[in-house]
C-alpha cells in the first residue's frame, strides 16, 4: 500500500491505497490546523509534520502511527535576541548519518537533531552569517526549503532559501559559502543583478546517483548544476514557462527532472488551463509535455513548492502532487499516465510518499 | 495570586487544568511562572523572546493586557486565542 502524506490549510490527511485502486483518506490529523510539511524517515518508520498555529507559532510534532497521538519535538526556537521569532518549518529532511535529522525555517534558519527528531539546535554558523541583516524574504517569508544532501558523506550540504539563494558546506555545516554563480534574477534591476544576495530559489533537488549534479526550480528559471552547486546553467528552453515551485527527480536516472510549470510570478497558475508535468532525461536539453489522465481544460491550478514527491524510480516511479484547489494527482508510471488520488481536500501545501 | 484561565489546548499541556493560581506581578511574570510549573505550554504562549505571541489574547479581568500589565492578587488572566484566521 502507498501512503501519502498530504499537509493542507485545515489538517494533514494520511491517503492510503495503490496507484490503480484509488486512494482513500486514512487518517487525519491537526484538524484545523496549517500542515506546512509532513514526512516519514523511512530509518525509523518515524512521521513528522511541520504546524503553523495561526496562534500558538511554528511547531514540528513526531510519532510513530499518524493517527494516534503525536508529541512535540523540541529545541526548534531562536536566540532570545533574535529580532522575530521563528515563523515557520517549511522541511524536514533526513541526514546521513545515523539520527541525523535538517529542519529548515523562517527566518531562513537551520536546524539539526542528532536522536532522530526529538530534539534539536539552531545551526549557529548559519544563523551568524555576516550578511544575513541584508538578506530579504520572497513572498512566502525567508524560507529556508531545500537542504540537499550528499549521499554517503554528511559533511557536504546544499540549502536553498528564498530568497537568499543557495549555500554550501562541506564541513557538516560549520563554514558556509555562496553557491549562486550563473542564476539570473530578472525581478530585479539589471544593474542590481550581478552582485545581488537576493536570489529567489523555488526547489533545489541533488541528483543521488551523480552528487555533484543538482537541478534547481528558480523564481523564473530552471537550472542545472554539474559543479555540486558552485554554478548554474539555464535548462529552461523547452519549457512553456520557467517560473514554478515543486520539483522532483528520478533517483536511477542523474539526467531526469520534473517540473510544474505555473505562467508566471504575477499569474501562479498552470498555464492554457492545463495541468501538464514536465519531465526531462537529458539533464535539460529538451522537455516532454506528461498530462495523460490531468485536467486539460478550464484547470488553472497552483502547486506549491513542497507539494510534489516521488515514490520509487525508474519506469514504474510513483509521482504525487497536490493542488491549492484541493485535488492531489498521481502516476504510477513515471508520469506517463496520471490518475485523482483525491479531490476536495483543503488547499494543499505539501504532498510526501510515507 | 492571580488565577490563570486556559482553554484548550493550552488547558491539556497545562495538565487538564482550566484554572491555576500563579505568582507574578505582572502579565509576563505569570506566564514565565505558568511556563516553569507546566514546560508542555512553553513556546505556545510566549514566543522565544518572551513575547506574547501575535495572535493570542490576553485579558486582565475585562482588559486587554500586555506583558508588563501589572497583576493585583485577585486579578484573573484569561488567555485566549484571537479572532482571527480563514
Amino acid at each position: 500500500m502507498t501512503e501519502l502524506l498530504v499537509g493542507t490549510k485545515k489538517g494533514l490527511f494520511v491517503l492510503q491505497g495503490e496507484p490503480n485502486a484509488g486512494f482513500e483518506v486514512g487518517a487525519r490529523a491537526f484538524a484545523g490546523e496549517p500542515v506546512e510539511y509532513a514526512m516519514r524517515d523511512a530509518r525509523t518508520g518515524r512521521y513528522f509534520a511541520c504546524v503553523t498555529s495561526a496562534f500558538y507559532g511554528p511547531k514540528l510534532f513526531f510519532t510513530d502511527d499518524p493517527s494516534g497521538e503525536w508529541e512535540q519535538a523540541q529545541g526548534l526556537e531562536l536566540p532570545e535576541d533574535a529580532e522575530k521569532p521563528l515563523i515557520r518549518l517549511w522541511t524536514v529532511t533526513v541526514g546521513e548519518e545515523d539520527g541525523l535529522v535538517y529542519a529548515g525555517g523562517d527566518p531562513g534558519v537551520l536546524f539539526e537533531s542528532h536522536d532522530g527528531g526529538l530534539n534539536w539546535e539552531l545551526n549557529q554558523a548559519f544563523w551568524e552569517q555576516p550578511t544575513r541583516p541584508e538578506w530579504n524574504p520572497g513572498a512566502g517569508g525567508m524560507c529556508l526549503h531545500s537542504v540537499a544532501t550528499w549521499p554517503g558523506d554528511p559533511s557536504r550540504l546544499a540549502l536553498a532559501i528564498s530568497a537568499v539563494g543557495v549555500w554550501l558546506s562541506d564541513d557538516g555545516g560549520q563554514t558556509w559559502r555562496y553557491g549562486n554563480k550563473g542564476l539570473y534574477p530578472r525581478y530585479l534591476p539589471e544593474e542590481a543583478r550581478e552582485d545581488t544576495i537576493t536570489l529567489c530559489v523555488h526547489n533545489l533537488h541533488r541528483a543521488p546517483s551523480r552528487p555533484e549534479r543538482l537541478f534547481m526550480q528558480f523564481h523564473g528559471g530552471v537550472y542545472r548544476s554539474d559543479d555540486s552547486g558552485e554554478s548554474w546553467e539555464s535548462i529552461a528552453e523547452g519549457l512553456p514557462s520557467d517560473f514554478g515551485f515543486p520539483m522532483v527527480l528520478d533517483p536511477a536516472d542523474p539526467d531526469s527532472a520534473y517540473v510544474i510549470p505555473l505562467v508566471a510570478d504575477m499569474d501562479r497558475v498552470t498555464p492554457d488551463g492545463m495541468v501538464r508535468v514536465y519531465e526531462t532525461r537529458d539533464a535539460g536539453a529538451s522537455w516532454t509535455a506528461r498530462g495523460d489522465g490531468l485536467p486539460a481544460d478550464n484547470a488553472y491550478l497552483t502547486i506549491l513548492r513542497q507539494a510534489f514527491d516521488r515514490d520509487g524510480s525508474g519506469a514504474g516511479m510513483g509521482l504525487y502532487f497536490g493542488a491549492t484547489s484541493g485535488d492531489v494527482f498521481g502516476s504510477g508510471d513515471a508520469g506517463a499516465t496520471w490518475f485523482t488520488a483525491a479531490t476536495k481536500l483543503p488547499p494543499v501545501h505539501s504532498v510526501r510518499v510515507a | 495570586m492571580a488565577l490563570v484561565r486556559l482553554r484548550a489546548p493550552l488547558s491539556e499541556l497545562a495538565g487538564g487544568c482550566r484554572e491555576l493560581e500563579l505568582d507574578g506581578a505582572t502579565v509576563a511574570e505569570v506566564l514565565q511562572a505558568l511556563e516553569r510549573e507546566h514546560p508542555g505550554v512553553k513556546g505556545w504562549i510566549l514566543d522565544e523572546r518572551g513575547s506574547i505571541r501575535e495572535h493570542i489574547n490576553v485579558f486582565v479581568n475585562k482588559e486587554y493586557g500586555r506583558e508588563q500589565t501589572a497583576l493585583g492578587p485577585d486579578d484573573r488572566v484569561h488567555i485566549l486565542p484571537a479572532i482571527s484566521g480563514g
